[in-house]
């Protein structure tokens, strides 16, 4: 067992970074991922963290700086969020089909407009189609090991994809908890040698072209496209094994044990469940103790791993209720309702079976999702249960109230 | 004190939940968040101006023989205590009421 | 669970008090989540946060509604923030203030309340209204929920902005010692 440390969520980031020795960073500041900026520039000065950090000046030069350092074989790092990601979309979404295993916090602030600088999920779940991989921590602790095990899950040779690993802004980024440091010899031992550009290199001894131009209406070029793509479903769709074994060796090592995919809490003899995702599932897991003890059948569904889209794990948990009630903290606006949710509803095609599903967006804009919140969640879910199907997304936050209405 | 040529837009035909605007002005009297004031000796200042130029919020205001800070915006933050030439200025506590 | 809330205004080390108190709850083999709260961060503007204390894990990573007890910083603040709101019956308050106890006039829900010229002893300590350290002396003094030794240990892994660590252990034990605690004689409601 390491040190033990009390501290917030962007300082366990820069933790879990630190020991996982990239070679180099890069970061912009940008609200509420600063502080984690602040802490990996201090650890760099302090000796602490022995890589090299690139000042750049914005985060389009964040990404595209990594991107070489990943060619030219360094293991690499660095976080954003809200409209820092969007500027750095340009690289970002070039990383995945050129299968750069880099390991990105995307601090998760919610969208503007209107004026935000707080906490939401709208930034990472709006580029969630770009091919990284995508996982959401529920505490400090988690941000920390998860952020290690990010390194080992993209560097693995049947993945090499970049990681989002996604922590609240505001609620996990600033909230202060008590967090176990590792040790380094053990996380050295954990994550073995890095495994970085054998696949594409930038490098005079093995000249290569890397990125030429592919595809066109006729040729070789459409069917190589094709190839590539697949290749990336491919890699996606190993992550999910590699992230299943990824977190249980974590278990075996650190004594830390976390669902990978999806965590089923108190789904043993649940008519109902409430379906979360980040920070918020620490609340829900009180609400769902409290309404047990009333009596209520209902259970909750965590996802941690939002891509791959863990699909047989989100089916297996279904098929335990009969109704569910999914929280979002972000928007999708042509489907009037909460990204989570769709995904829900598409599991639920291959389950063979749908269940009465609610959709309901809270914590936007650093509003907060409390106990009482999930109390309605929970009461509301009970009564699509009994077929009372809200035909909207319920809006959690609407009158500045403990619950909505 | 409204220097406006123009009126304030009207928001009355536009539905609410539209694009955020903002067309009502908010009092915010930062001279509320002070926890030390700017005292000026009257005697010693020589209106050189030196207060006035430092003010990161702009609030010192010129009177007959002296400069003194706007109360209402003044947020304490001693700047014009430090750089007054002629230490005539000093910081005093607001006292609770 | 123990809940706190700390209410003051921008650049008076409200949020570092609560970071402080976590380490020394922890410190003493106990669980804290000490959450900010989230507005303009501005120095002077009013800011609150929100401090857990259990002797189990804490899932929740939410504000504060029904807090056991309340500290506060700063001596104005009450004048245009409720630092009493959802405050839980046999609440405990601790205020920097130089009134005395007869001029406070605490609501009925508090039954314990401790006062500390936390301003007069910055500004004799730091030269500046910097109540965070002071408050957390008087915050042990009222409630007793962690050692002066704790909150000591965990002053000393803290990165102060303003003053170095040694006055801030000095200002802490002068809140200590100076900080008045009044029991009040309150009828419980039902």
């Amino acid at each position: 067992m390491g040190r033990v440390i009390v501290c917030d969520g962007n300082e366990a980031a820069a933790w879990g970074v630190t020991l996982a020795r990239p070679d180099i960073v890069a970061v912009y500041p940008i609200t509420p991922q600063s502080s984690l900026a602040e802490y990996i520039s201090q650890f760099v000065a302090d000796g602490i963290l022995k890589a090299e950090l690139i000042d750049v000046e914005g985060e389009h030069s964040v990404l595209s700086v990594l991107q070489g350092a990943a060619l030219a074989g360094a293991r690499t790092f660095t976080a954003s969020c809200g409209q820092g990601l969007a500027f750095m979309f340009e690289p970002y979404f070039r990383t995945p089909p050129l299968r750069l295993p880099i390991v990105m916090s995307i601090v998760t602030r919610d969208g503007i407009s209107p004026q935000c600088v707080w906490g939401g999920q709208q930034d990472a779940m709006t580029v969630k189609e770009a091919g990284w991989i995508h996982m959401y921590c529920e505490n400090a602790q988690e941000i920390l090991d998860t952020i290690i095990m990010g390194f080992k899950i993209a560097e693995h040779p049947k993945v090499m994809l970049p990681v989002n690993v996604n922590h609240d802004g505001n609620y996990l980024s600033y909230g202060v908890e008590r967090v176990e440091l590792p040790e380094q010899k053990d996380v050295d031992a954990f994550l073995g040698e890095k495994s970085i550009n054998w696949h594409a290199a930038l490098d005079p001894e093995r000249p290569m072209g890397v990125d030429p131009l592919t595809g066109g209406a006729g040729g070789a070029g459409p069917a190589l496209f094709v190839k590539y793509r697949k290749g990336l479903c491919k890699g996606m769709q190993n992550a999910l094994k590699v992230i299943e074994d990824v977190h249980q060796k974590w278990a075996e090592i650190f004594g830390r044990a976390y669902a990978a995919l999806v965590e089923e809490y108190c789904l043993e003899g649940a008519d109902y469940a409430i379906v979360t995702i980040g920070s918020m599932s620490g609340a829900g897991k009180d609400a769902v103790d409290l309404m047990r003890d009333r009596g209520e059948k209902v259970g909750l569904i965590k996802v941690k791993t939002f891509r791959p889209f863990p699909i047989k794990a989100m089916c297996m948990a279904l098929s335990k209720v009969k109704a569910v009630g999914v929280v979002d903290r972000s928007v999708s606006f042509g489907w009037n309702s909460g990204p989570l949710y769709q995904e829900v509803l598409s599991s639920m095609y291959f389950l063979n079976r749908r269940v009465p599903t609610v959709s309901f967006i809270g914590g936007l804009a650093g509003s907060d999702i409390t106990i009482e919140h999930f109390k309605f969640v929970i009461n509301i879910t009970a009564k699509a249960l009994a077929g009372n199907i809200p035909p909207e997304p319920i809006w959690l936050n609407e009158k500045c109230t403990l619950c909505g209405d | 004190m409204k220097q406006q040529a123009l009126p304030a837009f009207d928001p009355s035909g536009i539905p609410d939940d539209l694009c955020p605007i903002a067309t009502d002005h908010l009092e915010l009297r930062t001279g509320d968040w002070r926890a030390e004031r700017p005292v000026v000796d009257r005697d010693r200042c020589v209106k050189c101006a030196t207060c006035w130029v430092y003010c990161p919020t702009q609030c010192i205001i010129e009177k007959p023989t002296w400069f003194e800070a706007n109360l209402e915006i003044c947020k304490g933050c001693g700047i014009c205590s430090e750089e007054c030439p002629h230490h005539a200025i000093t910081m005093v506590e607001e006292r609770e009421e | 669970m123990y809940e706190i809330r700390f209410h003051g205004r921008g650049g008076q080390g409200t949020v570092l008090a609560s970071k402080i108190l976590a380490k020394a709850i922890v410190e003493e083999g106990k669980f804290a989540k000490a959450i900010p709260s989230f507005g303009f961060e501005r120095r002077g503007a009013p800011v609150a946060a929100y401090l857990r204390s259990d002797d189990k894990i804490i899932r929740q990573a939410t504000n504060i509604y029904h807090p056991h007890c309340i500290v506060c910083l700063d001596p104005s603040l009450m004048r245009t923030v409720n630092i009493f709101e959802g405050l839980r019956n046999g609440g405990v308050w601790v205020q920097a203030t130089k009134k005395s106890i007869d001029d406070m006039g605490p609501p009925t829900e508090v039954s314990r309340v401790g006062l500390c010229d936390a301003f007069g002893i910055a500004l004799k300590v730091f030269k500046k209204p910097i109540t965070n350290s002071i408050m957390l002396g008087a915050f042990v003094k009222t409630t007793g929920l962690v050692s002066m030794n704790s909150l000591f240990n965990a002053m000393e892994s803290v990165a102060f902005r303003d003053a170095d660590l040694k006055r801030n252990l000095e200002a802490a034990e002068q809140g200590y010692e100076e900080c008045k605690v009044y029991d009040l004689d309150r009828k419980e409601p039902l």
